[in-house]
C-alpha cells in the first residue's frame, strides 16, 4: 500500500463492501453476542460507592448455629472445632461479670474500614476491596500470620493441613491465611451472605450502608447499634445491637 | 605453628565441630522440609499461638545479632582499642546470626516457595516489610564495615562504617520491637516501650554471645584474655543487664497500674502456669541475679564465671521471649471487655501451646547456621582479636 | 499463493505430529475442547499471563465472568471421563505441565474438577 492515490478507488470500493458486509454481520449476530455478553462479559470493577455492613441484632439470635452451618456449607469449610481448624464465624457465649446477662451472637471478620490486617501485611496479601470487604489475596499470601497477631478480633484462621476437594468458588489451601470474606462470591453475583441468608431470625441483616435509602441504613439511623472494640476507631462494617 | 601433632588434632576437632554443626543445620532443614510437606499440624502453633517456638529462636538470634555489634561500635565509633581489636569478630557473630535468624523466620512461613513475593511486593505500611529492607540492608552494611577493617587500604572509611552500622541497627532492633508495638489489641504488646526495651536486650544478649564465642576462641588459641580487658566488658556487660532488667520491670509495672491491664499481668506473673514459671525461674532467677552475682561477687568475676554468667544470659533471653511470645499470646484478646466470654474458637480462653520437635529443631538449625557460620568464618578469615601492644 | 499456504499447513502438521513422537510429547485428553477463547497456539504460549491478569482482576476488583476464568478453562477441558484437569498422565493441565517440569501452583487452593460436575454431584 505504498502508492494510495492509485489504490484509492479500489479501496473505496472495498470499503463500501466492509460496510454492508459488517453491517449485515452486526446484524445477524448482535443478539447471539448480546447473550454472549451477559453470560462471559467481566462485570465492572467494584466501587467506593458501596459499602457492605451487615447489622446483628444480638435480641433475635438464638440457641441455634445456622449461621455457622451455612458458612462452613458455602465456603467448604470442615467444620471441625480443634484449635488448628478454620473458623470463619463462631457463636460467641457473653455473660456480663456484673449483672449476669447472658447473651450470644455471631462472630466474625468485622469488615474494618481502617483494618489493622492490612497495614501489617508485608506483601499486601491482606487487603480491603473498594466496597468494604477485607479479603485475603491467597496467591501473594506468604503465611507469616502477622495479620492474625494484628486482629483485635480473632477473625482469622491459618490453614495448618493440605486440603482437598475444595469449592469451584472458594479456592482455599494449605500455608496461607484466611477469614470471612462475606461470601464475596454470593455477593458479586448479587446474593446475600450465606449466613445473613440462612438466619432463622433474620438477626443478620445485610445491605449496602452507603446508601442512605437501604434497609440496613434506615435501620442504623434509628436504632442504637454498637461496634465491637469501637475504642479502637477501626469503623467496622459490622455493627451489633444488645451489647 | 611449630608443633604439628596438635595442630592435626585440632585440625579434627574443628572437622568434627563444622560436621556437628552441618548436622543440627540438616536436622533444621529437614523440620522445614516436613512443615512444608504437613503444613503447621505439626508444630504446637494454632490459631491462637500463632507464632511459636521458631519466632523465640528467629527473633532471640536476630536481636543478638544487632546487639553484638555492640563491641565494634564501642571500638569504632567511641575509639576503644581495647574493643577495636574485637570488631572483627563481632561483624562475623553478626552477620552469622542475623543469617541463622532470618532463615528461621523464612523456613517458618506457610509458603517458603513463595519469599521472592515478599522481595518484590512491599506493603509500605507494614512493619514487616520494612524488616526485610532493614535486615536485608544490615547484611550489607556489616559486610562493608568488615571489608573496611580486614583491607588495608579500606581502613581509612572503617569509621564511617562503623557509623553506618551503628545507626542501622539502632534502627534495626527498633523495627523489631515495633513489630510488637504496633499490635493495638493485645495486651501484652502494643507499647512504645518495647522498642527501646529490645535495643538495650539486644545489647546484653550481644555482650553475652560476644563473651561466649571470644571464650571459646580464646581457649581453642590458648591464648589468655588480658585481665584489664576483660574486667571492663564484664562490668559493661553487668549493667546492660541491669539496664535490661530495668525495662522489663518498667514494662511489667505500667501494665500493672492500667486495671484493664492488671488481668494480664496476673496471668504472666503469677497464675498462668508455665510461663510465670519461666519468668521468674528462668529469666528472673537464672537470667538475671545468678549472672549479676557472678559478674560483680568480688570472690568470682573470673573468666570461667563470666562464662557461665554469659551462658545465663543467653538462657535468660530465650526465656523471657518465651514468656514475652507465646505467653503473651495465649492470653486471650480482650473483645468484649466486662463480658465473660466462651465459643468454640477459644474467645476468653488461655490458649494451648506444646512445642513440637520439629519447631524445635527448625529453631535449633537456626542456631546451627549461626555457629557454622562463625566457626568456619574465624577459621579461614583472620577474626581472631589481635591485643595491641599497648593496650591498657 | 493458497496452494504454498496448504503445503505449509501440511508440513507443519507434519511437524508437529513427528515432534509429538519424537519428543514423546503428551496426548492431551482435552474433554469437551471445542472453540477455546482464543487461538489455542497462542493459549498454549500465553495461558499464564492471562490469567494472572483475570486471577488479580476478580480478587481485587471484583470483575467476574472474563473469558480466561480458571474455571471456564477447567468447564471445557477437564476430562469427560473424571471431570479433572489433574489427576492423570494425559491430564489436561497436569499432562502437559510434568511435560515440560513447570510446577503448577493452582490445585493446591482451587479446584480441579469441573464445576457442572460438582453441582449435580451434590445432589442439592
Amino acid at each position: 500500500m505504498s502508492d494510495t492515490n492509485e489504490m484509492s478507488n479500489t479501496s473505496e470500493q472495498r470499503r463500501q463492501f466492509l460496510k454492508t458486509s459488517v453491517g449485515a454481520a452486526a446484524v445477524a449476530i448482535a443478539p447471539g453476542m448480546l447473550m454472549f455478553d451477559m453470560a462471559h462479559g467481566k462485570t465492572e470493577a467494584v466501587s467506593g460507592k458501596v459499602r457492605w455492613g451487615m447489622l446483628i441484632n444480638t435480641a433475635n439470635c438464638e440457641d441455634c448455629d445456622k449461621c455457622v452451618k451455612a458458612c462452613n456449607k458455602e465456603n467448604g469449610l470442615s467444620g471441625g472445632l480443634s484449635p488448628t481448624d478454620s473458623q470463619w464465624i463462631r457463636k460467641v457465649e457473653l455473660k456480663d461479670m456484673r449483672t449476669e446477662r447472658s447473651l450470644a451472637l455471631p462472630m466474625m471478620c468485622q469488615h474494618c474500614a481502617e483494618p489493622p490486617c492490612v497495614d501489617v501485611c508485608p506483601t499486601g496479601a491482606s487487603f480491603k476491596r473498594a466496597d468494604g470487604i477485607v479479603l485475603v489475596d491467597k496467591h501473594i499470601c506468604i503465611g507469616c500470620r502477622y495479620c492474625m497477631m494484628a486482629c483485635p478480633y480473632k477473625a482469622r484462621s491459618f490453614v495448618h493441613e493440605p486440603l482437598h476437594d475444595q469449592k469451584p468458588d472458594v479456592p482455599r489451601g494449605k500455608g496461607v491465611v484466611e477469614s470471612c470474606t462475606m461470601c464475596v462470591q454470593r455477593i458479586d453475583k448479587g446474593l446475600q451472605p450465606a449466613c445473613a441468608e440462612a438466619c432463622p431470625n433474620k438477626s443478620i441483616l445485610f445491605g449496602n450502608l452507603n446508601d442512605p435509602g437501604s434497609e440496613i441504613s434506615i435501620k442504623m439511623r434509628t436504632e442504637a447499634s454498637t461496634q465491637v472494640r469501637a475504642d479502637l476507631g477501626l469503623d467496622t462494617g459490622l455493627r451489633y445491637q444488645g451489647i | 605453628m611449630a608443633n604439628h601433632s596438635p595442630l592435626r588434632f585440632k585440625n579434627r576437632i574443628f572437622y568434627a565441630l563444622v560436621a556437628a554443626g552441618g548436622l543440627v543445620v540438616l536436622m533444621g532443614l529437614y523440620a522445614a522440609h516436613m512443615m512444608e510437606g504437613h503444613g503447621h499440624i505439626i508444630t504446637g502453633m494454632n490459631n491462637q499461638i500463632v507464632w511459636g517456638m521458631p519466632h523465640v529462636f528467629a527473633i532471640f538470634l536476630i536481636v543478638s545479632a544487632s546487639g553484638v555489634l555492640n563491641v565494634s561500635s564501642i571500638g569504632s565509633v567511641f575509639n576503644k582499642p581495647a574493643y577495636k581489636a574485637r570488631a572483627p569478630l563481632a561483624g562475623l557473630l553478626s552477620i552469622a546470626m542475623l543469617a541463622g535468624g532470618l532463615s528461621v523466620l523464612m523456613l517458618d512461613l506457610g509458603r517458603p516457595d513463595r519469599i521472592i513475593v515478599a522481595m518484590t511486593r512491599f506493603n509500605p505500611t507494614s512493619v514487616f516489610a520494612w524488616n526485610i529492607f532493614l535486615y536485608s540492608g544490615m547484611f550489607a552494611a556489616v559486610a562493608l564495615y568488615l571489608w573496611t577493617m580486614m583491607e588495608k587500604r579500606m581502613n581509612p572509611w572503617s569509621k564511617p562504617a562503623g557509623l553506618l552500622v551503628f545507626v542501622w541497627r539502632f534502627v534495626l532492633t527498633t523495627g523489631t520491637g515495633v513489630i510488637f508495638s504496633f499490635l493495638v489489641a493485645r495486651q501484652a504488646y502494643g507499647t512504645a516501650l518495647l522498642p527501646p526495651m529490645f535495643i538495650v536486650m539486644s545489647f546484653a544478649w550481644g555482650m553475652a554471645v560476644f563473651h561466649v564465642a571470644q571464650s571459646s576462641i580464646y581457649e581453642w588459641n590458648e591464648k589468655l584474655l588480658d585481665p584489664y580487658v576483660q574486667k571492663r566488658m564484664k562490668n559493661l556487660m553487668g549493667v546492660l543487664v541491669i539496664a535490661a532488667f530495668y525495662f522489663v520491670a518498667a514494662y511489667h509495672l505500667t501494665n500493672l497500674y492500667f486495671a484493664r491491664q492488671t488481668g494480664f499481668e496476673r496471668f504472666i506473673l503469677l497464675d498462668g502456669g508455665i510461663y510465670p514459671l519461666i519468668f521468674w525461674i528462668g529469666y528472673f532467677l537464672l537470667g538475671n541475679l545468678l549472672p549479676l552475682l557472678l559478674i560483680y561477687h568480688p570472690a568470682l568475676g573470673k573468666s570461667r564465671s563470666i562464662l557461665s554468667a554469659s551462658l545465663l544470659i543467653i538462657l535468660g533471653g530465650f526465656s523471657f521471649l518465651y514468656v514475652f511470645i507465646i505467653g503473651g499470646q495465649a492470653f486471650p484478646l480482650s473483645i468484649f471487655p466486662g463480658y465473660q466470654v466462651t465459643s468454640s474458637f477459644g474467645d476468653g480462653a488461655i490458649g494451648l501451646y506444646q512445642p513440637s520437635l520439629p519447631e524445635i529443631m527448625l529453631g535449633m538449625g537456626g542456631v546451627g547456621i549461626a555457629f557454622l557460620i562463625t566457626t568456619i568464618g574465624v577459621r579461614v578469615l583472620d577474626f581472631v582479636p589481635h591485643e595491641l601492644p599497648k593496650s591498657a | 499463493m493458497s496452494k504454498l499456504f496448504a503445503l505449509l499447513a501440511i508440513l507443519c502438521m507434519c511437524a508437529s505430529a513427528t515432534a509429538t513422537e519424537i519428543y514423546g510429547m503428551p496426548k492431551l485428553d482435552i474433554g469437551k475442547g471445542g472453540q477455546c477463547v482464543a487461538d489455542p497456539q497462542w493459549m498454549r504460549k500465553n495461558h499464564m499471563r492471562v490469567l494472572f491478569q483475570q486471577r488479580d482482576e476478580t480478587v481485587h476488583q471484583g470483575m467476574r465472568g472474563g473469558k480466561f476464568s480458571l474455571k471456564n478453562c477447567i468447564e471445557c477441558h477437564a476430562s469427560l471421563r473424571d471431570n479433572s484437569v489433574t489427576g492423570r498422565a494425559d491430564s489436561f493441565c497436569e499432562g502437559c505441565h510434568s511435560f515440560e517440569a513447570v510446577k503448577i501452583d493452582c490445585f493446591e487452593c482451587h479446584s480441579s474438577k469441573r464445576s457442572s460436575s460438582l453441582v449435580q454431584g451434590e445432589s442439592k
